[in-house]
């Protein structure tokens, strides 16, 4: 390997045939380029499904109810349920040890909101104080609904942060303002933002106000819930389908509900969803791995081709060297190691070329479902060992060819 | 330095064998410089492959500075082809896009020798030769004549027990055919072994014994009186 005369034999044979040594190197540098274009992507696909699932807490469980489809113990399909306060109570007494945060939820409907002489069109909800941890919005001015707000049925509200750029732009901050819902001034205690600007289009007010200013009573739209880390995505997933399932099957029963009835009590699961769309992409990507490979085995197959006509154009000459001394393990080695320079050199710049490309304009790339498509370091390493496998292959052949050629033949060939 | 006894050779040629050597008992001394005559066919070329480990006998022996020749893999056919032996080819059989000077060392690598000593050496022998001025010029730089000599060069420059050459005039016109069989003779007289295949009368009786090769036996070995080809040269 660091023969210096050998090395000079190489690039002596590669500076005779400079074009035809490009060729040969190109399609191997566009092998690895596209390889690495793909898995890049793959990356920036598994990276843009993981910043959807990041809006909400990725343990959440949500629950909200229909109609029944299915007759049982006597009663009609068609019945309307109806998630209620003591639903909520009894759930969380029930499952305490699998559950982290917990928060009922009421949508509010055909409201005015006015602030000022503003009328604001934004959906109110009434939430409880763990609902911030659901759904992951990050508070940016003052704070959220606290229990002393539940407890004294406080008139407050947080509104998002595209509520605040559109109304309250030329205030220095909203806090402390009051909006008007169905003519009840409520104040504003605090800003939240979120990564979507559809969720910023929010006005949270305490559950408990909700219900008791405007008429909810104990009803309730939605409850949701989050689930403790669990120590790997797995079991994490296995966790939340087993809780979804008894809370679901809990449910059916409090409200007679067939068991088999699946539009009556509807039960979501965040952590089912990213398992699905990650072990898509997990075959995404085992697909552009496979793709890749064959490009590069097109390549190795164009450099296993030129080492042939290599050995083929130097056949006197290997005929030669077998006449002075040389000894075939000198010879194989020689065209092994040309081949494998080769392979190396050009998929190494088709490598950089791609791994440049993807750090310089990776970071702007900003689709839906495709965020900073990138190549980790593992997968740069196994890039590389595949490529100094890929060179010996394609030397393997002619290199055996040239070793056995025969001598008087080869020095007998024009 | 060279014992033969009872060497024989044929080729499979389709459903029939050739048989190109029949039987051949011949032996040179140290130092001899032998020609071996005769027409295409008689079998001469494959004596001289036989006897350059590049091709095996069929039967008979073969005994090189009393070291039997026998049993040989490629790569110790190699080892001792490059301890042993020097080649001189018709064609030169240089690498062309290597210097006189890399031409002449490169049986040198193959034994695993330095750089710098290897280029030392080869330089002397191009010297020997007369071409040191010309060692960094490519083949196609040189005349034919001085291609043989570089040829001649590095098939010395291992110090080898024997040479071997084949029609190493072949490919050149008379005048510089005596140049070169002049420098065969001044390596012979310095007590090399040199063996010269060749169909030229000429150039065979500037050896110092002639071997008549007719097909596939010696019909004549003889001991002649060496013309200097010196006495050509000037």
């Amino acid at each position: 390997m660091f023969d210096i005369e050998r090395w000079q034999e190489i690039f002596d044979t590669i500076r005779k045939n400079k074009l035809r040594t490009f060729l040969t190197g190109l399609s191997v540098a566009s092998g690895i380029f596209i390889l690495v274009i793909l898995l890049g992507f793959g990356q920036g696909m598994q990276n843009g499904v993981a910043q959807e699932f990041e809006e909400d807490a990725i343990t959440s469980i949500n629950v909200w109810a229909g109609t029944t489809t299915k007759e049982h113990k006597g009663m009609n399909p068609g019945r309307r349920i109806q998630l209620r306060n003591e639903n909520y109570e009894l759930v969380n007494e029930l499952f305490v040890d699998d559950i982290e945060y917990g928060s009922s939820r009421t949508y509010i409907n055909g409201l005015s909101i006015n602030y000022g002489k503003e009328s604001l069109a934004y959906g109110l909800q009434g939430v409880s104080p763990e609902f911030q941890f659901i759904e992951n919005a990050k508070i940016s001015e003052g704070r959220f609904i606290n229990e002393y707000d539940e407890v004294n049925v406080a008139k407050v509200a947080v509104i998002g942060n595209k509520i605040k750029t559109d109304v309250f732009n030329s205030l220095e901050s909203p806090i402390g303002e009051y909006i008007k819902i169905s003519g009840i001034p409520f104040k504003i205690i605090g800003v939240f933002s979120e990564n979507e600007d559809r969720e910023e289009e929010r006005i949270y007010i305490p559950l408990n106000t909700s219900q008791k200013v405007f008429n909810e009573a104990d009803r309730i739209g939605n409850i949701s819930y989050t689930l403790p880390p669990a120590d790997d995505f797995k079991t994490a997933v296995a966790e939340a389908t087993e809780f979804k399932n008894k809370l679901r099957t809990h449910l059916q029963r409090v409200h007679t509900v067939a068991p088999e009835d699946t539009s009556a009590i509807n039960v979501f699961s965040m952590m089912e969803a990213a398992d699905r769309y990650f072990s898509l992409i997990d075959n995404i990507k085992l697909f552009f791995w496979f793709v890749g490979i064959c490009t590069v085995i097109a390549g190795i197959v164009g450099v296993s081709n030129i080492m042939l006509i290599v050995v083929k154009e130097r056949t006197r000459e290997i005929g030669i060297r077998k006449a002075i001394g040389a000894k075939p393990w000198a010879i194989v080695g020689l065209i092994l190691q040309e081949s494998i320079f080769v392979t190396a050199i050009s998929g190494f710049s088709g490598f950089i070329f791609s791994m440049g490309l993807l750090e310089i304009f990776g970071p702007y790339i900003e689709v839906d479902y495709i965020v900073n498509p990138s190549v980790n370091f593992n997968v740069a390493l196994s890039t590389v060992i595949l490529l100094i496998i890929a060179g010996t292959l394609a030397g393997f052949f002619p290199a055996w060819r040239a070793a056995n050629i025969h001598t008087i033949k080869a020095l007998k060939d024009e | 330095m060279i014992e033969i006894k009872n060497l024989h050779k044929s080729y499979k040629m389709g459903s029939n064998a050739l048989h190109v050597l029949k039987g051949i008992d011949f032996s040179v001394k140290e130092g001899e410089l032998v020609a071996i005559m005769g027409s295409s066919g008689s079998g001469k070329s494959t004596l001289l492959n036989i006897l350059g480990m590049l091709d095996v006998a069929d039967e008979g022996e073969y005994n090189l500075d009393g070291m039997p020749i026998k049993n040989l893999n490629e790569t110790k056919a190699a080892n001792y082809r490059n301890k042993f032996l020097g080649f001189i080819f018709q064609s030169f059989n240089l690498i062309n896009y290597k210097t006189a000077l890399e031409n002449v060392a490169l049986p040198l690598y193959y034994q695993g020798m330095n750089r710098k000593k290897r280029q030392e050496k080869a330089l002397k022998y191009l010297e020997q030769v007369g071409l040191k001025e010309w060692s960094h010029h490519l083949p196609s730089e040189l005349s034919g004549g001085q291609k043989q000599r570089v040829a001649i060069a590095r098939a010395m420059v291992t110090e080898p027990k024997v040479l071997l050459a084949d029609e190493l005039t072949g490919a050149l016109d008379s005048k510089t055919s005596y140049e070169v069989m002049d420098l065969i003779q001044q390596i012979n007289d310095k007590g090399n072994t040199i063996l010269v295949v060749t169909h030229e009368n000429d150039i065979a009786h500037m050896c110092k014994r002639i071997v008549y090769l007719r097909d596939g036996v010696i019909v004549k070995d003889e001991k002649v009186k060496q013309v200097r080809a010196k006495e050509y040269v000037q």
